[in-house]
């Protein structure tokens, strides 16, 4: 009878967050075009009902309405398949995501690693998708998508460490736990930057936004994709923004706690810094150009490698001196 | 004899395995070729080993046109070289046809033919600004040009009436005097446009990733740039000093003191920098025309019917992308002979294979948005 119970409570709990996060994605969508609308000087969306608020719901229908074409040469399933793979790992990770101390899915000792491990697994939808679109702008954008997303996943796991080691879990409600009183990302400004840098390249947003470089591949491994195949990475993109905005609150940002003298609910907290990271994430797009590929690579490797290394070193070094 | 052997093996593996170039079509349908340009690229990974350009998208026999029109008709369809700057082309017409003749042009047109020069020079480099940067990633710049050439287009509108294809001039002057609304809204707009491009250069100029994207890619040096006849600020980006508005002074140019701005490397960065100094000096020409602007009339006295004497000339200007020129065969009747056009795009394209090779698809891309094409005067 509690086993029913509990399923039946974590079913809700899906149900609640996935649409939840639907929602939120189609929002966040909307605010986008209205911030970077305006870091341009237009208006945004303005003719779908007030001050175009019912945009984000007319887009998900004209998706939905949209012919579904899949070219002639394409391999079918594969290529069906492909926005699948893209979706389905970026909402499974949010079983895990503490949104505050008592809501979650579920809660479990490797969350932190649970999240890179499924997060990563993104990358083969992309590539099945370049492969199975059968078209040349579509290969070049996942083999280079490819490249970028496993690169980065590196610096992204090596400067989580530099947190962990302070918190000594890998579990995500005990790594906010251990910030009760200093947010990390004072003890940990190296890591928290490679982090940021990482999760940008990882979710393939402005300035490393080159797979879908619509200057060069067109529309880069979703060229060929329409309707609700396209919306799939559409959502799967902006899913994984909401997926690494977490992770970094909660690593290096206290998670749901914010300083005692503003009570105000953790859920709160989380949104409202949340919603700061969902910023910064879209005014970059506005401000800054396309790296190059190969630019992009030695940012990578030369750069932020040898830093987060540099930053696991320092902080075993520091915590075996102090603590 | 071992080598030989190794040599042999290698070849042996590479028809076993064999690796192909990847040939991508780039256009005529490509948002970043600026028009109906189609590149094919040939790739090895994301290095273009070779490439190809077929234009022709947008030919609209101009040429043979001005054989059977009179050299006032052929006016309007210079608007439709280079629609982004089409002031620019009328004034290279019209002082081309006016060099088979001795007119003396009053100097009020004189001086407002060079002040719509330059606000058609400012209008196509923030075009020009506008969609390079957007090729690179940087969309807000975009809009932030198109605002200030809307204004420009607004001033053509107030002059002549017409704003991507205005027919600003006419053989001997101008079709009639500008209205005094027009001179006080250039001396409104040239007076906020320094701090715009200000506001340009705070997002580009010294970004990090603008920099790594433009710096030490696509270079020519001075002479490749000269051998190529490439001209406009591709060869200025070089280093070579070579402005028509200089050289051969046309218009109320004699008059107007202005800087030819210079590059170094030959680089996109440089070309970029050339070109944002000519927006400077472009609002400089403006302030001295119009502090300088005399009054009169502004149409000298014509023929009703416009009948060169027998004879070629060759005339050119220099336009926002380069050198822009009219080569006219004239028989003595009433419609030219033979009309030819010098495309600076046309020219400056050749230099595209020189400037790609061994450069990446992405870098592509950019040296197509440095070179600043327009495909209505490349096809003609």
């Amino acid at each position: 009878m509690d086993m029913a119970l509990e399923i039946a409570v974590a079913a809700i709990k899906i149900f609640i967050v996935l649409n939840v996060v639907q929602l939120v994605v189609a929002y966040t969508i909307y605010v986008e075009r209205k911030v970077i609308a305006h870091a341009q000087m237009r208006l945004g969306p303005m003719r779908v009902g007030w001050h175009g608020l019912l945009q984000p719901i007319a887009d998900g229908l004209k998706l939905f309405l949209k012919e579904d074409i899949i070219p002639d040469k394409a391999d079918r399933i594969v290529f069906v398949l492909a926005p699948v793979m893209v979706l389905v790992p970026a909402f499974v990770v949010y079983a895990v995501l503490p949104f505050s101390a008592t809501f979650y899915i579920t809660q479990i000792n490797i969350g932190l690693f649970f999240i890179l491990a499924i997060s990563s697994l993104g990358v083969f939808g992309i590539v099945m998708a370049g492969w199975a679109s059968n078209s040349k702008y579509s290969l070049l954008g996942a083999l280079r998508s490819a490249a970028q997303m496993l690169s980065y996943e590196i610096f992204l796991g090596f400067s989580v460490i530099g947190p962990l080691m302070l918190a000594g879990s890998m579990n995500l409600q005990e790594i906010v736990h251990a910030q009760s009183d200093v947010w990390f990302v004072f003890y940990q400004p190296i890591a928290f930057i490679v982090f940021f840098i990482a999760a940008m390249a990882e979710t393939n947003r402005a300035p490393f936004d080159l797979p879908e470089a619509e200057t060069e591949l067109v529309a880069g491994f979703h060229t060929e994709y329409s309707g609700m195949k396209f919306a799939f990475f559409f959502l799967a993109e902006y899913a994984n923004m909401f997926v690494v905005s977490t992770v970094g609150i909660v690593l290096f940002f206290g998670g749901w706690e914010g300083p005692d003298f503003i009570p105000l609910p953790g859920f709160v907290w989380y949104v409202l810094k949340l919603s700061v990271f969902m910023f910064v994430f879209i005014w970059l797009r506005a401000t800054l150009p396309r790296y190059r590929y190969d630019q992009l690579m030695r940012v990578g490797w030369k750069f932020m490698f040898p830093l987060v290394m540099l930053n696991i070193f320092l902080t075993g070094f520091l915590k075996y001196l102090f603590l | 004899m071992v080598g030989v052997a190794n040599v042999s093996r290698i070849e042996q593996q590479s028809t076993v395995h064999g690796t192909e170039e990847l040939v991508i079509n780039m256009g005529p349908q490509h948002p970043s070729t600026h028009g109906v340009l189609r590149v094919i690229l040939k790739l090895d990974g994301e290095t273009v080993n070779d490439l190809d350009c077929d234009i022709g998208y947008l030919h609209r026999g101009t040429e043979k046109i001005g054989e059977n029109i009179t050299y006032t008709m052929f006016i309007p369809y210079t608007d439709r070289l280079d629609y982004i700057a089409a002031p620019s082309n009328n004034l290279a017409w019209v002082t081309a046809v006016e060099k088979f003749f001795d007119w003396e042009i009053p100097m009020r047109a004189q001086y407002i033919r060079s002040m719509v020069g330059e606000l058609s020079r400012i209008a196509s480099h923030l075009l020009w600004l506008a969609t390079h940067a957007l090729d690179i990633g940087a969309m807000t710049v975009f809009l932030w040009c198109f605002r200030e050439r809307e204004m420009v287009l607004d001033l053509f509108e107030t002059a002549f009436g017409g704003r991507l294809t205005v027919n600003a001039f006419r053989l001997g002057g101008l079709h009639e005097d500008v209205p005094d609304k027009f001179l006080q809204l250039t001396q409104e707009f040239i007076d906020i446009f320094p701090s715009r491009i200000d506001d340009y250069e705070t997002l580009l100029t010294n970004n990090r990733i603008w920099l790594q994207r433009t710096r030490d890619v696509g270079i020519i040096s001075a002479e490749d740039a000269m051998d190529l006849g490439l001209t406009g600020p591709i060869i200025r980006g070089s280093g070579v000093s070579w402005d028509l508005r200089r050289a051969k002074p046309y218009a109320a140019y004699p008059y107007l003191d202005f800087v030819v701005p210079v590059g170094e490397n030959g680089d996109i960065y440089d070309r970029y920098l050339v070109r944002i100094e000519e927006l400077r000096q472009s609002t400089r020409i403006i302030q001295q025309c119009l502090e300088q602007l005399p009054g009169g009339p502004v149409t000298c006295k014509t023929p009703r019917t416009i009948k060169p004497p027998e004879g070629e000339i060759y005339h050119s200007i220099e336009n926002p992308k380069g050198e822009f020129g009219f080569y006219i065969v004239s028989d003595g009747t009433t419609t030219p002979y033979r009309v030819r056009i010098r495309p600076p795009s046309f020219i400056n394209l050749g230099g595209l294979k020189k400037l790609c090779v061994g450069q990446l698809v992405a870098d592509v891309v950019a040296i197509i948005g440095s070179i600043d094409i327009v495909l209505g005067e490349c096809d003609r």
